[in-house]
């Protein structure tokens, strides 16, 4: 099908010159795909398609957006849908409605090829024949819908297994890093957090009444490859206690490929603690009392270092980008927990409960938790969490004197008790 | 509510899908039970299992909108070559896993031969995280896709092969919220006028004390506009951010010329050495000139040689830039430092120099 000429229907292809000049190059064209869909798609893909198109090339000329929003939902969700209206339907009249499903891929994106098929035949049969794997919430995204066919769409995405996610003020959809399914860094089991967390909180999801939205992201270690720190509310982090392990021989190896300048450069002089010591038979030694977990040198010698054996989650909360008061990344809330039996992820599923359900009834309209935190002060989160306070919360103790310590006493005995009983567990 | 069938069909819950039922069986079989890593060459990974099983990876990028044609071409070649298996990550490249190493050339050739460039691991430019733009947004300032299809047309090479410092990781966002989220180098709109209000409309259509307790600066109060309810907003107070505009569209942000680009530069996720960062300002006022961007395409080729030229190895952008000051950052990349640069918002004070470490 060229510019111009008509579709079977007797209706013309929009000419889209803007976007013809997006086909060329190296990288997958998505112009190209969307013109796919145009051409050779199902009919009702074709139809929509081509007044997508035109709509898009208009903006192009234009530089700007004609979509506004709506409400369509489905039956017993108050969420997940995102509706679209074409505020130039009567030009591009196929693609009046454009609405995009959210929906909740497996933990750690993994698929078959044949659950991936079946998706794209429910969307070739009630959508556009656009895909998005997957949107910055962590969704797939199911772009391009008519009201009539959303619920149609839902019904057989849901048959084979996919629920809808999340959207507006409501737990959202959570990411997680590909984790124990492949990868040696990885500190805690990444599915099972996951998925037990936002199975547990669904409600949440899908009958939007927080008083804005809520991430979770789950990230095996402080690489952090699902950026949780950044854009999670709650953001689980993988690391351990103990001492990383090394194997001699393989840093034998690494120095004798990579040469001992390299190494010094790479590896010692970049460890943000200055805890690494190359010895005179290129051994390392590492002072674990003064590492932080950062990664570095595990990233760098892949197969000389890896994380120690007693691992365990990190919990950071409030993350978020610039709305209203300016970006916060998540503060340190718990500096470790055990995440290996039922009982410690029973506790984990018991903290988000809490915290979820705190931010439900003390957060104001259209504020996060960072947001709720910064307003009251961590003292009074941490008091509502039944959480003690700990120096890995904060980058340096307070430097404002304009504090009432009253009571500084019976709160130093209770750090003391905490200690004694810390001591007398291990 | 669309109660859209006559007996509506009550959803079942199932929630964040198993998926372990789609799981390539070696990482199944591995779960938790890996123990190192390498890469044999770009764009693909090696991971041994304590177990002394083996997988190769081979990644590819992808365009992230995809029809389903796409999908189905990208189901063919592992079908053929991958067992059946793929898995896609954060920033939308897909992944295949072979356990037989003899796959891995093959299937390269293939992803190639159907257009997906293999790459993305390691020292490189990887895929640009992005958001919908015109495609889908109700309020973009821009197209997202097809900026990132002419950055990544134009970074190709460094997505294919590992010569980078560290790995540079570039997002996009269409509006000020940012959605793309935080990077080594992010392309961000940025709007330059306050709102334009079309009063006819805002009683209707906009909750009116939301939209006013909306303003990070305080500058919208209701007002009679017209004998019309409706808000006025304070324009020396305004900052332009857009974020009226959401909750109540009458308050148009857009404008095909006052909608610019701003990029910023050095935010950083990982932990790995320092700890994360956000992306601070490194040139705004780019004009919004689609359908490629040249002026954006060129800041961006000037910030990626100068980090190529000058970074150490293992140093993220933002660590390059601790190093070598931000005097040097501007000089080496052609870039006015100006009064905007200097923060004015919470904790400005906190971004200030109160030393007297200098760089020359």
């Amino acid at each position: 099908m060229k510019d111009h000429d008509e579709t079977g229907e007797g209706r013309m292809v929009h000419p889209t010159p803007q976007l013809d000049e997006l086909e060329g190059g190296p990288w997958p064209s998505f112009v190209t795909g969307l013109k796919r869909l145009r051409d050779q798609g199902a009919p009702n893909n074709q139809k929509m398609m081509n007044d997508l198109l035109g709509q898009l090339n208009h903006s192009y000329e234009n530089r700007l957006g004609y979509w506004k929003g709506g409400t369509v939902s489905v039956f017993g969700y108050g969420g997940g849908i995102i509706p679209r209206f074409s505020e130039v339907a009567e030009k591009f009249p196929e693609s009046k409605e454009f609405h995009t499903l959210r929906v909740m891929p497996p933990a750690g994106y993994h698929y078959t090829t044949d659950i991936l098929r079946k998706l794209c035949d429910i969307w070739e049969r009630h959508g556009s024949g656009l895909i998005a794997f997957h949107g910055q919430s962590g969704d797939i995204m199911f772009q391009g819908c008519t009201t009539e066919n959303t619920q149609k769409a839902f019904d057989e995405l849901n048959e084979i297994g996919f629920d809808l996610g999340g959207a507006g003020p409501a737990l959202r959809t959570a990411m997680s890093c590909v984790g124990h399914a492949r990868c040696e860094q990885s500190c805690y089991d990444e599915v099972r957090a996951h998925r037990t967390i936002i199975n547990k909180l669904l409600d949440e999801m899908h009958r939007p009444s927080l008083p804005y939205k809520f991430k979770f992201k789950f990230s095996g270690c402080a690489n952090d490859c699902v950026n949780a720190i950044h854009r999670a509310d709650f953001a689980v982090i993988g690391t351990w206690r103990d001492d990383i392990k090394i194997n001699q021989e393989k840093v034998k190896e690494h120095i004798k490929e990579k040469g001992r300048r390299y190494t010094t450069d790479t590896v010692l002089k970049m460890c943000p603690t200055r805890a690494i010591s190359l010895n005179d038979d290129d051994t390392l030694e590492i002072d674990n009392k003064s590492c932080v977990r950062c990664m570095h040198c595990i990233n760098v010698m892949t197969k000389a270092l890896s994380p120690g054996d007693d691992r365990g989650i990190s919990i950071m909360v409030g993350g978020k980008r610039a709305l209203k008061i300016g970006d916060l990344m998540g503060i340190m809330v718990v500096p470790f927990m055990k995440l290996e039996s039922d009982e410690d992820f029973e506790k984990l599923e018991d903290l988000a409960e809490r915290l979820v359900e705190f931010f439900a009834d003390n957060a104001l309209e259209h504020e996060r938790i960072g947001e709720t935190i910064d307003r009251i002060g961590l003292p009074a989160f941490l008091e509502a969490m039944e959480i003690e306070p700990d120096p890995n919360m904060v980058n340096h103790p307070r430097t404002s004197c304009y504090v009432r310590t009253d009571d500084f006493d019976e709160e130093a005995a209770k750090w003391f008790d905490r200690q004694a009983a810390e001591t007398a567990a291990e | 509510m669309n109660n859209q069938a006559n007996t509506p069909r009550v959803p079942d819950e199932v929630g964040v899908p198993d998926p372990f039922q789609y799981m390539h069986p070696v990482l199944k079989a591995n779960y938790g039970n890996w123990d190192w890593h390498d890469r044999p060459r770009p764009g693909v990974l090696r991971h041994v299992s304590k177990s002394g099983d083996v997988i190769y990876t081979v990644r590819a990028g992808t365009q992230r909108q995809m029809d389903v044609f796409t999908v189905r071409r990208l189901c063919d070649i592992g079908d053929q070559y991958a067992d059946g298996h793929v898995r896609f990550t954060t920033r939308s490249n897909i992944e295949f896993m072979v356990a037989d190493e003899n796959k891995v050339a093959p299937l390269i050739e293939a992803l190639e031969e159907a257009g997906f460039p293999v790459g993305g691991t390691g020292a490189s430019v990887s895929m640009i995280s992005h958001t919908q733009g015109w495609l889908h947004c109700d309020i973009p300032g821009t197209d997202a896709s097809g900026v990132v299809k002419g950055l990544m047309d134009m970074l190709h090479k460094e997505f294919v092969q590992e010569k980078m410092p560290n790995r540079l990781r570039i997002t996009t966002s269409c509006c000020q919220i940012n959605c793309g989220g935080q990077g080594d180098i992010a392309v961000n709109v940025q709007y330059t006028k306050p709102p334009k209000i079309n009063h006819d409309l805002v009683a209707n259509v906009c909750e009116r004390p939301a939209v006013v307790a909306r303003c990070p600066v305080a500058a919208i109060r209701p007002a009679m506009v017209n004998g019309k309810p409706s808000l006025e907003v304070d324009e020396k107070k305004c900052v332009c951010c857009g974020a009226c505009y959401p909750p109540c569209p009458p308050m148009q942000i857009n404008g095909a010329d006052s909608t610019k680009i701003a990029i910023w530069v050095g935010g950083k996720h990982s932990n790995a050495r320092s700890k994360p960062t956000f992306h601070k300002l490194a040139v705004a006022n780019l004009p919004n000139n689609a359908p490629h961007w040249p002026e954006v395409q060129d800041v961006v080729r000037r910030i990626v040689k100068a980090y190529k030229s000058d970074a150490q190895h293992w140093e993220r952008m933002g660590e390059w830039i601790d190093r070598i000051g931000w005097k040097r950052f501007f000089e080496m990349t052609d870039l006015a430092f100006t009064k905007h640069h200097l923060e004015t918002w919470t904790g400005a004070r906190n971004t200030m120099n109160m030393s007297a470490h200098l760089h020359f």
